[in-house]
């Protein structure tokens, strides 16, 4: 609270960026704890949360005031006018020490309180169970086992604690495994498909350099292709651009040599980097928050800006991954530098397509605790969370929800949940109002006593899990067991209602979703009321 | 739609037997829009008798004396029999029922039905035939509607001002405002800046007409530096000091050799498999067919705010007035208009913008993209606003009856159709080669039953506001369902539409059976 110097002006204009009229809402501004208010003339509320905004500017001063400019982590962009310079200058400086928090426990989740006792709070923990999970995937089995290799996090720091590796793997070879391995991550079991017998497994890039081998690595990796008894053979996926791996070489990093290792196919599916990925956001952003845009330009600041190649090789990553599974039955390694953006994209992507219960509402929930919170997506350093390195902020997380949105347009009724739901994702990937996402890796988040502190998001959202049900899924149909995309560049488009979700003049005014979603819901209603009606009748 | 032109007669006494096992059944023979009904009086049992004219598969008439008969062969396989008294009651009632049964749409849809709206909402226009034998311009309609004050004599002179005869006309009334909106072609200054007094008498009477104090804008779809160096050519635009009350407004549409040309480089861009996405976006904004599609909506909107936000009356034109006009005061009355956006509305409003307005359909649509030979006349002006229209669908899912799969049923006709709707370049040429009576209308094979659901929004919800785009870039979307409806599989999003059909077949079923079930209940 000392951050506050003034908490409430008034007679402030908020702008709308694209109305072509320049009309502003004139109203009252309030700053609290944890958010900026706007309330209009007609009473209606803007909640901006200090943790979402991204960064705060001040216009040089007009006749009609001192105009502030915020722009936030969801794509909100706000335009005040504060009418005398004094106040603006006051909100700047607090909102500029309100948004960059230095410690974790600053941050909303450890303060936010839904009002929840304990054993809530801690159900709403336990709700999705990672162990139940592999267990529904078919693991432990013959094949594979729980290993406790990592139980104090000793072999790999930013590793969840219950891993699945191959049954003959044993201890002294997963232990040499990791040392070969970038930040200790060997591979391990990402995603079992049953019937197949295929394995998705995941790790870092090997620290092979110019001519370096481990037996150990190599054992680890042919006892993944034995555990599959279907094939022989399995893929190696490297994610990264071939250039960007050889660069990794002098380092004494790398990829895997096909010579050393026995019956591997390597190859190179070519997702750019963080830093690649930071500033073509940046310039998609940039283009299309522009006024007076023209279709030449949001069409050449997309080509660019370069995004939606980005998404088209994530996307085109993940179909490799589900090929290999469903026509071949083959297992696939999956590993990029550090194995935990690039990696968690195409792991939970892959699964995504060969899975139909990741296109569930719980079972997404299970994928992102899965592939990106257990196995180490630095979500805090991703997105920001704390007052830190900007070359370790990456719309990692955004771009994986944008290739989930590209499949559900392309397979409208192959999802249970909708847009909304994912919009509401990335909306708390930020928020820091609840824990999940607070921290980078597992062993940081029990440091943090996150389970005892914070919330869980997942309990929150299944409780209004209807305002984000895909009205015309169809869990039955068969088509849709495993998804083939087609990654043709034309299906790619922008995502308007992701990055200009608060920009309400460029949306649909009419929402058939909506629509759709109420008679669906009427008419389950009403077969209801009949059947009521008729056992009623029946029965007199 | 409205029948009764087609109705010659309203009733006759008649017979009626319906094979041998029926009894005959005497009594008051009566033609409705969709019905022949037959009343045998308050005793008789039954004491209706009706048959849906739809029904009816072929129709045969004969006379004898003072009295017909008419056969009717029904797709159900029955035989009627109708003796009717009276020879002419007999002829115009099988002309009817055969003009009815058809749904025979080539009389559904001329301006002279628009007029009776117009002359409704207000009495400053009248209907002028002073184009019946095309003289005055070839490719109107033989009836225009035009302000009353204004005779057909000073049209004559007006048409004479206007380049290919098209003097203004109206398109369309906006009644809650009192404003109007007109299209006409260019005025033929000419490099000696003619003026011609009945043109500016014209436009004089449409403000006089129009709300006390109304104002004008002339939408000029050409750019300012265009329309004056028309002037070279004997073209032009209308002089500031000799329209008081107007003012002028450039709004620059692609027409012509270069929209065919977006078009083509769009449809290459759209075949191609292989490209990466650098490519495919470069060459979506190079081939700038959706800032077309911007440009032409805005204009739209911008003529539609005029009359709806500033009350203002409208007049489009460009050099000929026979495309990129057409697009503009077509979108605007969707825009403003909710009759436009029901099925018939729509029909009625392609019918009455685009093919009586003479948009040279032969011309502009006897190549699509694929051809090799140079386009001369050929321009996907129609497609451009059959876009604008699915983009405004996409912003308004709920407000048009009609779904993709109209507008796509319109593109394919518009480039080749069994039906003779598109055929020729104005109503002249239509007269000349009888389309009419020698080839069948595309309305009455859409309006077929088993048509509907391809046509038809299922989420269709009657709306009175206007529609209001929004045209920024990133609101506009390549459409998919034309442009890639080959390329790429349908099947995901038709089976998704199936799926919503089915929900909106459900509710009305659960609607309709709530009643039934409370009613037992009352019973009870």
């Amino acid at each position: 609270m000392e951050h506050i110097r003034t908490t409430k002006v008034e007679q402030v204009k908020l702008l709308d960026r694209f109305s072509s009229s320049n009309k502003a809402l004139t109203g009252t501004l309030y700053l609290t704890a944890t958010h900026l208010l706007f309330i209009d003339f007609h009473q209606k509320e803007t909640w901006i949360l200090h943790h979402h905004i991204a960064s705060v500017e001040k216009l040089a001063l007009t006749t009609s005031g001192c105009p502030l400019v915020i722009q936030c982590k969801n794509f909100r962009t706000v335009h005040f006018i504060v009418p005398r310079e004094r106040d603006c200058h006051d909100i700047y400086n607090s909102l500029l020490q309100l948004s960059k928090q230095a410690k974790y426990e600053d941050l909303y989740a450890f303060s936010y309180n839904p009002k929840q006792n304990d054993s809530e709070r801690l159900r709403g923990w336990q709700l999705i169970d990672l162990a139940e999970e592999y267990q529904r995937m078919g693991v432990p089995n013959s094949n594979w086992q729980l290993s406790d290799a990592n139980r104090d996090y000793k072999i790999c720091e930013t590793y969840p604690k219950e891993l699945y590796v191959p049954r003959i793997a044993s201890k002294p070879i997963i232990v040499g495994s990791s040392k070969f391995r970038s930040k200790g991550r060997f591979p391990v079991l990402s995603y079992y498909h049953q019937s197949k017998e295929a394995a998705i497994c995941r790790c870092s890039q090997p620290l092979s350099g110019f001519s370096a081998r481990c037996l150990e690595d190599e054992h680890l990796l042919q006892a993944i292709s034995k555990a599959n008894p279907a094939n022989h053979y399995m893929y190696v996926v490297d994610t990264r651009p071939r250039l960007n791996a050889m660069a990794n070489r002098a380092a004494g990093k790398g990829y895997e040599n096909e010579d050393n290792y026995s019956n591997i196919r390597f190859q190179f599916v070519g997702i750019e980097n963080i830093h690649v990925m930071r500033s073509s956001l940046q310039r998609l952003l940039e283009v299309s928050g522009s006024r007076g845009l023209s279709v030449g330009d949001l069409y050449s600041g997309l080509q660019s800006s370069g995004w939606l190649r980005h998404v088209q090789a994530v996307l085109g990553a993940a179909v490799v991954l589900a090929k290999a599974v469903t026509t071949e039955s083959a297992s696939v390694l999956v590993h990029c530098s550090d194995g935990w953006d690039r990696t968690s994209q195409v792991c939970s992507l892959g699964s995504l397509l060969l899975d139909p219960y990741y296109r569930t509402v719980r079972g997404f929930m299970v994928l992102i605790e899965k592939d990106w919170i257990s196995f180490g997506h630095k979500f805090s350093e991703r997105c920001g969370h704390l007052d830190g390195d900007p070359k370790e902020v990456s719309p990692v997380f955004t771009q994986f929800l944008e290739c989930v949105w590209h499949l559900t347009e392309q397979f409208p009724q192959a999802f249970e949940f909708n847009e909304a739901f994912l919009l509401q994702i990335h909306e708390h990937i930020h928020s820091c109002q609840f824990g999940n996402f607070i921290g980078n890796c597992q062993k940081e988040r029990e440091e943090l006593k996150l389970k005892e502190k914070t919330y869980s998001l997942w309990p929150f959202l299944l409780e209004d899990r209807v305002k984000y049900l895909n009205p015309l899924y169809q869990p039955q149909a068969q088509e849709f067991a495993v998804l083939e995309p087609n990654t043709v560049s034309f299906n790619f488009k922008f995502w308007r209602n992701m990055y200009h979700q608060f920009d309400r003049t460029l949306h649909p005014r009419q929402s058939v979703f909506n629509i759709i979603a109420n008679m669906n819901e009427q008419n389950k209603q009403l077969e209801n009321d009949i059947k009521d009606l008729e056992s009623k009748a029946t029965n007199e | 739609m409205e029948f009764s032109e087609l109705i010659r007669t309203g009733q006759a006494q008649a017979e009626l037997l319906r094979g041998p096992e029926a009894p005959p059944l005497r009594g008051t023979l009566c033609v409705t829009g969709h019905h022949l009904l037959l009343s045998p009086g308050p005793q008789a049992t039954p004491d209706l008798w009706l048959l849906l004219l739809r029904s009816v598969d072929s129709i045969e008439k004969r006379v004898a004396g003072d009295c017909g008969t008419i056969t009717l062969r029904c797709k159900d396989l029955r035989v009627l029999q109708l003796d009717i008294e009276g020879v002419e009651a007999t002829l115009n009632i099988a002309r009817s029922i055969e003009g009815l049964r058809l749904g025979d749409a080539w009389h559904f849809h001329p301006p002279e039905r628009y007029y009776k709206r117009v002359a409704r909402e207000t009495n400053a226009w009248r209907l002028s035939e002073a184009n019946e034998d095309f003289s005055l311009c070839p490719s109107y309609p033989r009836a225009v509607i035009v302000p009353r004050a204004v005779n057909d004599d000073a049209l004559a002179l007006t048409a004479r001002f206007r380049q290919g005869g098209r003097f203004p006309v109206l398109s369309y009334h906006h009644a809650p405002s009192r404003t109007v909106l007109l299209r006409s072609s260019q005025p033929l200054i000419g490099p000696q800046k003619r003026r011609c007094a009945e043109d500016e008498a014209l436009l004089r009477a449409v403000l006089a007409g129009s709300r006390p104090g109304a104002r004008g804008f002339i939408v000029d779809t050409r750019s300012a530096q265009t329309a004056k160096q028309a002037r070279m050519t004997g073209g032009g635009t209308e002089a500031k000091a000799a329209y008081p009350g107007w003012k002028r407004l450039h709004r620059p549409l692609e027409r012509g050799r270069p929209l065919q040309e977006s078009f083509v480089h769009l449809v290459e861009a759209c075949g191609d498999l292989e490209q990466s996405m650098d490519h495919w976006l470069s060459r979506l904004a190079g081939c700038r067919w959706l800032a077309h599609v911007k440009e032409a909506l805005s204009t739209a909107c911008l003529a539609a705010q005029g009359m709806e936000r500033e009350g203002a009356c409208i007049l489009v034109h460009g050099a000929e007035g026979t495309d990129s006009t057409l697009v503009v005061t077509s979108l605007a009355q969707l825009i403003l208009d909710p009759s436009s956006r029901t099925m018939a509305g729509f029909q009625e409003l392609v019918e009455r913008e685009w093919i009586q307005a003479g948009h040279p359909f032969q011309l502009r649509c006897a190549h699509s993209a694929f051809s090799h030979a140079r386009p001369k006349h050929e321009a996907p002006t129609f497609l451009l606003f059959l876009d604008c229209v699915w983009q405004l669908g996409r912003q308004f899912p709920l407000s048009l009856e009609f779904g993709e799969g109209m507008l796509l049923a319109l593109f394919d006709h518009a480039y080749a159709s069994p039906f003779g709707t598109f055929l020729c370049n104005s109503e002249q040429e239509r007269c000349l080669c009888e389309v009419r009576t020698r080839t069948h209308s595309l309305w009455s094979g859409l309006n077929q039953l088993k048509e509907q659901r391809k046509l038809r929004n299922p989420l269709y919800v009657p709306n009175p506001l206007a529609l209001w785009p929004s045209v920024e870039p990133q609101s506009l979307r390549l459409w998919q369902g034309l442009f890639l409806r080959w390329t790429r599989p349908p099947e995901p999003s038709e089976a998704a539409w199936e799926k919503v059909w089915q929900i909106v077949t459900d509710q009305e079923k659960t609607e309709g059976s709530q009643p039934t079930v409370s009613a037992s209940e009352l019973q009870l």
